[in-house]
């Protein structure tokens, strides 16, 4: 047996092995946007051939992190805005596992907005899932980094005077290579951009807006919502950066404006994810480090006789 | 302070070379047969600025800094900036030479750079020479090295210059820079180390050397090290193949030689956007199975704080070095202190654990370095090696044969899939990873990938499979659990005792020390017995969990304790009252905080006064004493 076993095992998966028997039903509110994420992942995963115990998910705090309860793969529950350096971290140590992150808006794009720059400038290869509701639930209907300019909340009573981030701008920007965005109520688009997200080499970031019926009463609930990729109002090239720069833009004002675009805005399959960078400046093993602890024939160097005699 | 030791301090600008040319001349010592030991001083400044190196080299053995100096080579400062009157830093050109005055000892030799340096800008300047009995030797370095084509190579005069006159041959510095120096720049150096050599014992009468360089033998193969390099080789010893970090004064060193050697050792080094990332990497490269590291000085280190607590909560193995220097906030970067004991202990919120160790010497911060990553991966607990600027870049010999040890790459309670299969499940077939009833309280562990190990890692208050769990009973069961390791650790550390002991058992006195003070504290209680008083000292390195049986030994011994470190709030002897419950009334503090380590002299000096006279002014030392608090 290796020691990894669960990596590259072929066979049928059904979806319910992603549900976790110790608490199968979530505790999202009723009409909460987040089941959407969750059932489009446990169709993406069997389709893409990932199983639960080669799939590492990891979440950062708020009630997007409940995923790792709700999904029963191996999990890490990070801290608020960290599970970006995490999880990249993990794919480093081991590029075989399947890495998926997610988090919701509060956490990515706001405290872990400087994790989301890097990350997506490196180019990991794995999935990044947002939950956008632009507010924060979990403690109560906060503004978030997302929500509209003019949001009042308890934090903010007077309207917020910012104007909200613009995630995939800002996903192009730092070097994402695969920027999407999908929505709860579009279920079938979200397990096609899941599954390609997945799927490809490299910093997949995919902002799902997720209604929140509790704390953003006031908010849409992201219908209609409009496939760019598939409406004759829409005509741009998602591999060209221009282009989708210019869709992206018109996107993110459009929002707030009552108007939900979807689909995808920008692919580049052509650039190296960070790990081919690395190995080709020879500062990546080309072998899983993590299976090396596991290797009895492995020797393993030791400072004396590589390191000392410059000491000399 | 002994008589057969030579004391050379290198003075410049930053930017001089000060630092490459003192460690070539430490090496060149060594390789004589010497012990050597440097002590560094320098701004946190590019270009310019007052910065010597010292080069204390001896027959015996030498664990500290000396009490002053006896050589001094003042260079010329290249990056000056123009003298102002009314400007702070005054005129800088001089500095080289006159910053250095008040520690050159009675006796002790000036080679200063007459073609940069004029001495006559210093006042009272040969009224002091004559007053301590100083041997002056101006000599034109800048313009023998121009004569040769290359006035940056003035360094490699002022070393054929020293040699010529402490009577040491050159051949070890030849061979040094043969060593060292690409082709296109050897044969000018060696020709200007030549002359000026030449060129001293010309002039001046050396056959008597004013200060000569000891001769001795070493019996084994030595090698020049610091403490960076030392925990460096101890992590890679280790089977330490991940590290991630963010540049930061003074940890850069060890992030450094680590990022230079993984590559050769197929393992990773990332460079990422702040230490809250770095250590967050550190964690979830060790979560997938790979031995892992990462550090910071204290500002880097603060941001570290939560993905400390994560590591403790999950109960992932990581190792994070905390590199100390002078704080609050950005402090004084490139001088030393041991203020951050505090921070490294009690930092993350919650009652969260970890192992903070602090290794006395280079020779202990191999050893303990690779200790921290062995109780890392057996307790599944963060481990913290807390050291400072001081030991991290001091270099001293240490022989070869010190590293001569198997490496240790086991990731310590860890599952094959086989093994996993034994372990209990839940039905759903979710592994039991964080099992309530285990030995020590370490639960094994699996790793991603591998069949029939599935589990949920999370801060949260979690159950025995890592699902997030609040009951009262899971609570209780988990953290007593938790806390069960650190006992378990400090029995493993009892096994072999990490402490270092100088001194007569039997003594009157005591000296307690943690980390890089206790080489010089060794010295002090030499000269101390020497001089018929009779004390002993104890350098501690278990600074979590404490080794409290061995330091109430060792206070109930004698009849005061002096506690000496480079804090200004006592916070080691804190430490100590906080573990022993009692004895306030014998414990006083020797404390220094100006930015400069101990010399040997102000701990006797502060010993005499504080302890033995009982007054506590020891005149003339910027440290503090603080009296006995009772309990």
């Amino acid at each position: 047996m290796s020691t990894f076993s669960a990596i590259g095992d072929e066979r049928e998966i059904d979806r319910d092995e992603y549900t976790p028997g110790v608490e199968p039903q979530p505790t999202w509110c009723p009409g909460c946007g987040d089941f959407s994420v969750l059932k489009a992942l446990k169709q993406a995963l069997p389709e893409v051939g990932r199983t639960p115990e080669e799939t590492l998910l990891c979440t950062g705090i708020g009630c997007s992190g409940k995923l790792n309860s709700y999904l029963d793969t191996y999990g890490f529950h990070t801290i608020h805005g960290r599970s970006l350096p995490v999880a990249r971290a993990a794919k480093l140590a081991n590029p075989d596992l399947e890495v998926i992150a997610a988090g919701g808006d509060g956490d990515g794009y706001g405290i872990g907005g400087n994790h989301f720059i890097h990350t997506a400038r490196e180019n990991h290869d794995m999935t990044y899932i947002v939950f956008n509701n632009e507010i924060f639930g979990l403690t109560k209907g906060q503004t978030s980094p997302t929500s509209p300019k003019g949001h009042k909340s308890k934090t903010q009573p007077s309207g917020s005077a910012k104007e909200p981030i613009k995630p995939l701008s800002m996903s192009l920007n730092a070097g994402a290579s695969y920027v999407a965005r999908t929505a709860a109520v579009n279920p079938n688009q979200a397990k096609e951009i899941l599954i390609e997200a997945i799927e490809h080499d490299g910093f997949a970031h995919v902002d799902f807006l997720t209604q929140c019926p509790t704390w953003n009463k006031d908010a849409r609930q992201y219908v209609p919502y409009i496939d760019v990729n598939e409406s004759d109002d829409y005509e741009f090239d998602k591999t060209d950066r221009v282009e989708a720069a210019e869709m992206m833009r018109e996107t993110e004002e459009s929002l707030y404006e009552g108007e939900v675009l979807t689909g995808r805005f920008y692919v580049d399959e052509e650039r190296p994810s960070y790990g081919a960078e690395k190995q080709e400046i020879g500062e990546m093993p080309e072998e899983p480090l993590a299976e090396r602890y596991w290797d009895d024939d492995y020797e393993w160097e030791r400072s004396h006789d590589m390191f000392l005699d410059k000491h000399a | 302070m002994t008589d057969d030791e030579l004391i050379w301090r290198i003075s410049g600008g930053s930017g001089d070379g000060i630092a490459s040319t003192s460690q070539n001349f430490a090496k060149a010592l060594m390789r004589s047969g010497l012990n050597v030991f440097t002590h560094r001083h320098y701004p946190s400044r590019i270009r310019g600025g007052h910065t010597y190196t010292e080069v204390r080299a001896s027959a015996d053995p030498v664990e500290s800094r000396g009490d002053g100096y006896n050589f001094l080579l003042a260079l010329g400062d290249s990056f000056a900036r123009n003298p102002q009157e009314e400007a702070v830093y005054g005129n800088e050109e001089i500095k080289p030479l006159s910053e250095n005055l008040d520690e050159l000892r009675e006796g002790g030799v000036i080679v200063y750079d007459e073609g940069l340096l004029d001495a006559s800008d210093i006042p009272n300047f040969d009224e002091r020479v004559e007053e301590n009995d100083w041997h002056v030797y101006p000599l034109d370095l800048r313009g023998l090295a121009r004569d040769q084509g290359r006035e940056v190579m003035r360094n490699t005069a002022g070393v054929g210059a020293t040699c010529a006159l402490t009577g040491m041959d050159l051949d070890h510095v030849q061979d040094l820079m043969r060593d060292a120096m690409p082709e296109k720049i050897l044969e000018p150096n060696l020709e200007i180390l030549q002359i000026a050599y030449d060129q001293v014992r010309e002039e001046y009468d050396v056959d008597a050397p004013d200060v000569s360089v000891p001769t001795g033998e070493h019996d084994e193969e030595q090698l020049l090290m610091s403490g960076s390099d030392a925990i460096s080789y101890g992590a890679i010893d280790e089977g330490c193949r991940f590290i991630a970090g963010y540049p930061m004064t003074p940890w850069t060193e060890v992030f450094t030689i680590m990022t230079q050697n993984l590559p050769k050792l197929g393992g990773i080094s990332e460079q990422v956007e702040d230490e809250i990332a770095a250590a967050a990497l550190a964690v979830g490269a060790s979560h997938a199975g790979v031995k892992a590291m990462s550090g910071s000085s204290g500002g880097g280190f603060a941001l570290m704080s939560e993905p400390l607590g994560l590591a403790e909560m999950t109960e992932t193995p990581v190792v994070l070095v905390e590199a100390m220097r002078a704080g609050p906030s950005t402090g004084m970067p490139t001088k030393p202190e041991q203020s951050d004991l505090e921070h490294v202990l009690y930092t993350s919120q919650g009652d969260s654990q970890r192992v903070v160790l602090a290794p006395g010497t280079v020779e202990e911060a191999y050893e303990q370095s690779r200790l921290a990553f062995r109780l890392a991966y057996e307790y599944q607990i963060p481990s913290i090696l807390l050291y400072d600027q001081k030991l991290g870049g001091e270099l001293k010999n240490v022989p070869k044969s010190h590293f001569d040890r198997e490496p240790n790459p086991t990731l310590g309670k860890t599952l094959s899939e086989d093994a996993l299969a034994e372990e209990p499940h839940s039905p759903d077939g979710k592994f039991h990873r964080f099992q309530h009833d285990v030995e020590d309280g370490v639960s094994p562990r699996s790793i991603p990938g591998q069949k029939g190990g599935r589990f949920l890692a999370t801060g949260n208050e979690h159950d025995p499979t890592g699902h997030i769990a609040e009951s009262p009973d899971n609570r209780v069961a988990q953290i007593d659990r938790r806390t069960q390791k650190l006992e378990a650790i400090r029995d493993d550390l009892d096994q072999e005792d990490t402490g270092s002991y100088a001194g007569p058992e039997d003594a009157e006195y005591g000296i307690l020390t943690f980390g890089s003070q206790q080489g010089t504290v060794e010295e002090a209680v030499g000269r101390l017995n020497d001089a018929g008083i009779s004390v002993k000292s104890y350098g501690v390195s278990d600074m979590l969990p404490f080794p409290t049986e061995q330091v109430r030994e060792f206070v109930e011994s004698v009849d005061e304790v002096l506690v000496v470190e480079m804090t200004a709030s006592g916070q080691f002897r804190g430490l100590v009252q906080k573990n022993l419950g009692q004895y306030g009334e014998k414990l006083s503090s020797l404390l220094k905080y100006n930015g400069n380590p101990f010399e040997p002299a102000e701990i006797v000096d502060g010993f005499e006064a504080a302890v033995v006279e009982g007054d506590g002014d020891a005149s003339g030392h910027q440290t503090t004493f603080v009296p006995a608090a009772g309990d």
